[in-house]
């Protein structure tokens, strides 16, 4: 049973992990594209039409992968966790279905009409379907996160019946963990969309090609960005307060913090040592910035870990670990982001910055993948926090039948992420078409 | 009230899965059909081209019928994903085959590139169409699972003879669908050969008609119903007048017509299973108690109620825009459509 367990959690792991690397810029991208068109329609002006459909192209390579996976992540719940399935079906899986009907519908048959629909349909109702696709793809977020949402802090139901039955679906959509990650996420992939158009305007800029085209993306690109750089370390304060609230298990593996204390300072160098609950090196820590995060009050009290059980944990390391790498990879976002919109108006921004902007194009993946990690390693060792373990979540499958779809995903995922991330940049580095 | 809404869940939870069936049905029978009908660069970029636009939007309507199966019969979606974990992890793996087949073909000019992914592509659409007829003949039938939800089968269990014919069942019945679909969308000689392909299927899908309906009488116990409703016999009719109307249709030449018969066949065949099953949705072959019904097996009367809502609301929504996006795309795929640089 054990093997079982450790098995579809890594399946869950590599399923979701990967399917995310194609979420975040189906989700900012289609609305940097209906920016751009939106701009084409008002002003007529032909090189945003060029705009969109470059960027577009990209769009559909990166879409495909995302919508399959997707589907593979829908039924895991069944062929892998089927006794959670059951057991909070009655909540999780109604938002799940109201994010097929509501939102992947919309999404695929308006992309369709937009991405063949050139020259079949009229300016505005082209322009309309684009915004139908960032509309629809943003919503689905909000359902899937919401689904979420309930995992991390269940609101909205009763235990009759041997399960949790809904109650109060209100509730059950206003969970304000949902509503906080929901923004975090949004502004995460927006964001990374907005680096992923720097980062291949700057490759196309320092090889001097297509030079007016992508200083024209460049220029639209960079403030969007700062902007949303700001917005997402400001939704993440705001998280991480609502995980104070809600989840201090979660918060106290965040930081490696041991013992309650008031007026809790913050290290900028720490070293866990988890063997024996303390941290080995613990520097440079600046008084109540701990409490301060977490509460908004530099006396608060932060509850440490080992004020809770030990079997109600979540593992120390990786969520540590992934809570700075998320955190230090956003102060280099900031920092770009700022010095790409101080060097937009310029013909030629300094090469240090776009050669930094190419190679800072997988990093806001990394962080957001970090920031997953987080948020799901945090929530261990429950499946639902304090209502259902993730030990008694799994499907009564043979070991072997998962061994062998793990290594399935592993293998097939890894041939296509190859292919896929070959084909995008070969699109993106052969540029627009001439007009 | 419960059990009102328990019947109306069940009957939609059978719409949605044949409206997957319909919808996706044909895109599936088209790709299965590439070897023998692609016999050139430009037929197979036209075949590929003919559900250009719609097998994405075509794929959703099967995560709504998996969302509605988990919201509405969570038991239900537990159970029969795991039980059936094999056949529906390769029927994924396939999914994901057939719309990168759709992505990546057109995107490297290379005679090896475009041949691997055609056969990707045949192989990708084969295997779903097989794979869903053999896990819903199983269904039928009914599977090995315990009161606990426990399996006690494997993959080779699934494919007896019944399991078999189901599968074979529904690969026709996907090429007979496909093949009249590429008659819309498809000009001169492919189209002449699209045409012929569903006059030579069509015979072939009623014997397999006939034949299945035997095999259903001494395999299952879907008749069982019927004798006790008699006038649920319409709907084996209903699937019989979808398939001769096919046929009628195609021999007066008014094809969407032809295929909107062969969808309403593949609705009515849908229906007849299904309503064999009622209210059973995973007959247990081991233990009658253990078998999962639309009373024991549903979510509260709270959330069927809400995802009724949900649905009265958004389904007839979604089909409008379906419509109108088929309407936009509806006519046949050309040789001039193909230089668009968003063809695939």
């Amino acid at each position: 049973m054990d093997d079982v367990i450790l098995l579809s959690r890594l399946q869950f792991a590599v399923a979701v992990f990967f399917h995310f690397i194609f979420v975040p810029l189906t989700l900012g991208l289609s609305l940097l594209i209906a920016l751009m068109e939106t701009w084409y329609v008002k002003t007529g002006n032909e090189a945003w039409r060029r705009h969109a459909k470059f960027w577009g192209k990209l769009f559909v390579i990166n879409f495909t992968l995302g919508v399959v996976t997707g589907i593979t992540l829908e039924f895991q719940f069944g062929t892998n966790w089927s006794r959670y399935s059951e057991y909070v079906g009655d909540i999780f899986g109604s938002l799940l279905a109201i994010e097929a009907t509501v939102a992947f519908f919309l999404e695929s048959t308006f992309l369709a009409v937009w991405h063949f629909g050139w020259n079949r349909v009229g300016k505005k109702v082209h322009l309309l379907s684009i915004w139908l696709v960032v509309i629809a793809g943003n919503l689905s977020a909000l359902w899937i996160i919401l689904a979420n949402g309930f995992m991390q802090n269940p609101l909205g139901y009763v235990i009759q019946n041997g399960r949790a039955e809904l109650d109060d679906f209100f509730a059950v959509l206003c969970n304000p963990y949902a509503w906080g990650m929901y923004a975090h996420t949004l502004m995460a992939a927006w964001m990374l969309s907005g680096f992923f158009v720097l980062g291949v305007s700057a490759w196309h800029l320092l090889r001097k090609s297509h030079t007016d085209f992508f200083r024209m993306s460049f220029r639209m690109a960079a403030p969007i960005t700062l902007v949303l750089a700001v917005a997402l370390a400001a939704t993440g304060d705001l998280q991480g307060k609502t995980v104070a609230q809600l989840q201090p298990a979660k918060l106290a593996a965040m930081e490696s913090h041991w013992e309650t204390t008031t007026n809790a300072p913050f290290y900028m160098l720490v070293l866990p040592d988890v063997e024996n609950e303390r941290n080995s090196v613990e520097a440079i820590g600046i008084p109540g910035l701990m409490s301060w995060i977490a509460y908004g009050d530099a006396n608060a009290e932060v509850k440490g870990l080992k004020d809770f059980p030990k079997e109600d944990r979540p593992p120390v390391a990786p969520v540590f670990w992934g809570f700075r790498a998320m955190v230090g990879l956003g102060v280099v976002f900031l920092i770009l982001a700022a010095a790409a919109t101080l060097q937009r108006k310029r013909d030629m921004p300094c090469s240090g910055l776009m050669k930094a902007l190419v190679w800072n194009i997988p990093l806001p993946y990394f962080s957001i993948a970090f920031g997953w990690l987080v948020a799901e390693m945090g929530r261990q060792p429950w499946i639902v926090y304090n209502l259902m373990r993730t030990s008694d979540a799994v499907s009564p499958v043979p070991a072997g039948n998962v061994l062998f779809s793990l290594i399935g995903f592993i293998v097939v995922y890894t041939l296509l992420g190859v292919l896929d991330i070959w084909l995008l940049r070969k699109y993106a580095c052969k540029g627009p078409e001439e007009v | 009230m419960l059990e009102t809404l328990q019947i109306v869940w069940f009957i939609l939870w059978a719409l949605l899965w044949a409206v997957y069936f319909v919808l996706d049905g044909f895109d599936l029978g088209l790709g299965s059909l590439l070897p023998c009908l692609g016999k050139s660069e430009e037929d197979r970029r036209i075949m590929y081209n003919a559900a250009g636009p719609f097998w994405d939007g075509n794929e959703v309507w099967l995560i709504s019928a998996g969302g509605v199966t988990f919201a509405a019969f969570p038991t239900v979606y537990a159970v029969m994903f795991s039980a059936l974990y094999a056949p529906l992890l390769l029927l994924l793996f396939a999914l994901i085959f057939r719309a990168v087949s759709f992505e990546f073909r057109g995107k490297v000019e290379s005679a090896a590139w475009r041949g691997f992914w055609d056969l990707i592509h045949f192989v990708s659409n084969l295997v779903p169409s097989i794979l869903l007829g053999v896990a819903f003949a199983n269904l039928f039938m009914g599977i090995p699972v315990d009161a606990e939800g426990v399996y006690h089968g494997n993959l080779l269990g699934l494919l007896n003879p019944y399991g078999l014919a189901g599968g074979v069942f529904f690969l026709v019945m996907f090429m007979l669908h496909g093949s009249l679909w590429l008659a819309i969308k498809s000009e001169g000689d492919l189209q002449l050969r699209a045409l012929a392909t569903a006059s030579l299927l069509w015979p072939i899908m009623l014997v397999l008609l006939l034949v299945f309906l035997g095999m259903t009488w001494s395999y299952t116990r879907l008749f069982d119903n019927y004798f006790a409703q008699p006038a649920l016999f319409l709907l084996p009719l209903v699937a019989l007048a979808g398939l001769v109307g096919a046929r009628v249709m195609l021999r007066a030449g008014r094809l969407w017509l032809a295929w909107a018969c062969s969808g309403l066949y593949i609705v009515g065949v849908t229906f007849f299973g299904v309503s064999g099953m009622f209210p059973g949705m995973i007959i247990s072959s081991l233990d009658p108690a253990a078998t999962l019904t639309a009373y024991n097996a549903s979510s509260t009367e709270l959330t069927l109620s809400i995802m009724l809502g949900v649905a009265l609301v958004m389904v007839p929504i979604v089909l409008i825009y379906q419509s109108w996006a088929y309407h936009i795309f509806r006519k046949p795929v050309t040789g001039e459509d193909l230089k668009d640089e968003h063809a695939y």
